[in-house]
């Protein structure tokens, strides 16, 4: 098993270094961040001068942190002071670091030196050492936001190791506008003790986590990195986008073979073989998480679209036709004798299935479920919601609202909308197969009642069928990919 | 330190060290001299491929040192004559290699190499004179299980190619499985440094590498 990161992640007790009353600096930021997100065990601050910042006392040096008060330390102080710091916390029984400031072997042949001291004297006293130069770590099951920056993520089931700290807070982000929350998140800095595969490795052992999202740009051992992660893709689906896949090119080499081999070939081949979902885009990064993290595996390739508008459903068809891990599944004669029976008879009598405009009160809810709970579908992406909370919004702002009996035609539609989005979780849970919702009003009106029961409802409301579809790519992919291995 | 010095091995050699490994290779004979070249293809059925054969030659093709089609002893004679005087005092010691000529309309490319970052990894492609251009090939590190090397086969883009083609049966999975694992246990000696099968010709669902080039550490002392 790898490195227990518990005292990084679930401190008991946090103390921060180079607090000052500048509230643009480091220390001051952290130790903010700290005293606003919920975090419940005792907060420490270090500074120069004495006095109170935030209302917290400062103490005057680390020498005053009371014995065993504190797990994590947030280093915010320069290099040149960092080591006696850190030996100091840990005679205090500081068990974790985490050293946000820069000035290491980023900089040059000096601070190459000092980080290799760093790393020796982590290994000597037995800490759990993260960066240098990192954000921070995030862990909102325990309210904790020891970062030098913003956003505080929602929690959820994500856990993030990225190896840039502006890809942090993009998922960060990203976890804010969806509400598919975060379990833990950390920038690596420069990983001089403690690197991607190491978070990951305690991500897919943490009862708080279901998948893990990276970001990676170089590793200083490739195979290990491999074999490492075959591993916890058996206990935890894993996404992962590589920077600089298109750098570094060919190399000169006798073979043939040698000339094809590019980096991002290999990585390519690498991460699949490992049993990593790789995607090209930090959204489509964010997309296959949240889907991981909210929705069942797929038991199969197969797709059944549901579609209240034509167009939507003819353009997702042909995107699941030509997704190399995905099957537009031909519609089963019981269930289309069952949808018959359901629908008038211009419904297109076939997978995509577009009610055309015949459905009424229940359709769509009785529609999911019936769907949902047959053998032969794998799996399901539901569009063209929100067009009933679309009309709402613009009567609802209108002169005539809420005469003319439009107060309860917009009470009905938006009482729909949202019975749809539940009938979308109930049916996908009940039966244990995956139902994407996906609409353009999950950016373009994200307070439409379809969206927003989507999110209450806790599953992404995909910014596009395309991106949906992206998704349940990876996560049939992923779910093969297991398979294959039990 | 450094990237230690390597030498190619012969066509000849390279066949025996990848055919012991479980390579599928085209048959083939060697012959010193025209007489011999000659003899050794009509027993072995015409028409054949003539080579010109050394640990020096690495490229033939772009050298005109490939004589493909013939279709009698008196074209092989002729074309290991020919072969031999083409030969140059740089190409050190040579001989014929003489072997089926294999004809199918589906050409692939499989290898092996060593990543600096992810150590040997096994390649397969779809070969032909557009190889290079396509670039359609995909990894996987070496060693290879059964289950890895059919993931690889999948990661083509063009499957269409390795379905039923032309007339042609579907590529026989089971048979390139062999290949593409051999080519990954070969990376088991540290003084292999690459192989090359370029290409190998599908025939009746067999690919059947025509070529191989081994590339190993030059431990000879003098590089």
């Amino acid at each position: 098993m790898g490195r227990d990161l518990r005292p990084l992640f679930e401190p008991r007790g946090v103390v921060v270094t180079g607090v000052s009353s500048h509230p643009g600096k480091f220390g001051f930021v952290t130790l903010h961040n700290l005293l606003s997100c919920g975090y419940e065990g005792a907060v420490f601050a270090v500074g120069r001068e004495a006095g109170s910042v935030l209302g917290q006392p400062v103490l005057a040096s680390i020498e005053s942190l009371p014995d065993g008060a504190a797990e994590l330390l947030v280093v915010c102080t320069p290099v040149s002071v960092n080591e006696e710091i850190i030996r100091t916390a840990a005679a205090r029984g500081v068990r974790a670091v985490f050293v946000a400031a820069g000035g290491y072997s980023e900089t040059g042949p000096d601070g190459i030196e000092a980080e290799a001291r760093l790393v020796a004297m982590a290994d000597e006293l037995g800490l759990v050492l993260a960066g240098p130069n990192g954000q921070g770590i995030t862990s909102p099951p325990v309210g904790l936001c020891a970062q030098i920056v913003a956003p505080y993520p929602p929690r959820g089931r994500i856990g993030v190791a990225s190896q840039s700290g502006n890809f942090v807070s993009a998922f960060q982000n990203y976890a804010g506008q969806t509400g598919i929350g975060l379990s833990r998140s950390v920038s690596a800095g420069n990983a001089a003790a403690t690197c991607i595969a190491d978070y990951l490795e305690w991500f897919a052992d943490d009862p708080e986590t279901d998948v893990g999202l990276c970001y990676v740009e170089g590793l200083t051992d490739g195979r290990d990195f491999f074999e490492r992660m075959a591993t916890v893709t058996r206990r935890m689906p894993v996404v992962v986008v590589k920077g600089g896949a298109t750098s570094g090119g060919q190399r000169a080499a006798a073979s043939h073979t040698g000339s094809l081999a590019s980096d991002d070939r290999v990585f390519d081949g690498m991460a699949r073989q490992a049993g990593m979902v790789r995607t090209p885009t930090i959204e489509a990064a964010f997309d296959a998480a949240a889907s991981f993290a909210t929705q069942p595996l797929p038991g199969g390739d197969g797709v059944l679209v549901l579609t209240t508008a034509g167009g939507w459903g003819v353009v997702t068809a042909d995107a699941v036709t030509s997704h190399p891990d995905l099957t537009l599944t031909a519609l089963p004669e019981d269930l289309l004798v069952a949808v018959d029976a359901m629908l008038p008879p211009r419904w297109s009598r076939n997978n995509p299935v577009d009610l055309a405009g015949g459905e009424t009160r229940d359709t769509i809810p009785e529609l999911l479920d019936l769907v949902a709970a047959h053998p032969g579908i794998d799996s399901i992406l539901q569009l063209g919601l929100g067009i009933q909370g679309n009309t709402a919004a613009l009567t609802r702002r209108g002169p005539f609202h809420p005469d003319h009996g439009l107060e309860r035609i917009v009470d009905y539609h938006e009482r729909q909308e949202r019975r749809y989005a539940e009938a979308a979780a109930a049916a996908s849970a009940t039966h244990s197969k995956p139902i994407l919702v996906a609409s353009e009003l999950a950016v373009a009106q994200p307070d439409n009642p379809m969206v927003t029961a989507v999110r209450e409802s806790g599953r992404l409301c995909y910014a596009s069928a395309d991106r949906a579809v992206a998704a349940l790519g990876h996560m049939a992919w992923y779910a093969a990919w297991l398979r294959a291995r039990s | 330190m450094g990237v230690p010095a390597t030498r190619t091995l012969s066509e000849a050699a390279s066949r025996r060290l990848v055919a012991d490994a479980g390579v599928i290779v085209s048959d083939w004979a060697t012959a010193s001299d025209p007489d011999t070249a000659a003899e050794v293809a009509v027993a072995m059925g015409l028409p054949v491929v003539a080579k010109l054969c050394g640990d020096a030659i690495a490229h033939k093709t772009e050298r005109g040192l490939v004589r493909l089609s013939l279709g009698s002893a008196a074209d092989v004679h002729a074309a290991a004559t020919d072969l031999l005087a083409a030969a140059t005092e740089a190409d050190g010691p040579v001989e014929l290699l003489i072997s089926t000529m294999l004809r199918g309309n589906r050409e692939l490319i499989a290898g092996m190499v060593r990543d600096p970052q992810f150590g040997p990894c096994v390649m397969l492609g779809v070969g032909g004179v557009l190889a290079e251009a396509v670039a359609d090939v995909a990894f996987r590190l070496a060693p290879l299980e059964d289950m890895d090397a059919r993931d690889l086969m999948g990661d083509l883009g063009t499957q269409a190619l390795l379905g039923e083609f032309r007339g042609e049966p579907a590529v026989d999975r089971d048979a390139l499985v062999e290949t593409l694992c051999a080519l990954g246990a070969l990376a088991a000696d540290p003084g292999i440094v690459s192989v090359d099968l370029n290409p190998l010709i599908v025939v009746d669902g067999v690919a059947i590498a025509v070529d191989a080039l081994v590339e190993v550490v030059d431990d000879r002392g003098d590089a």
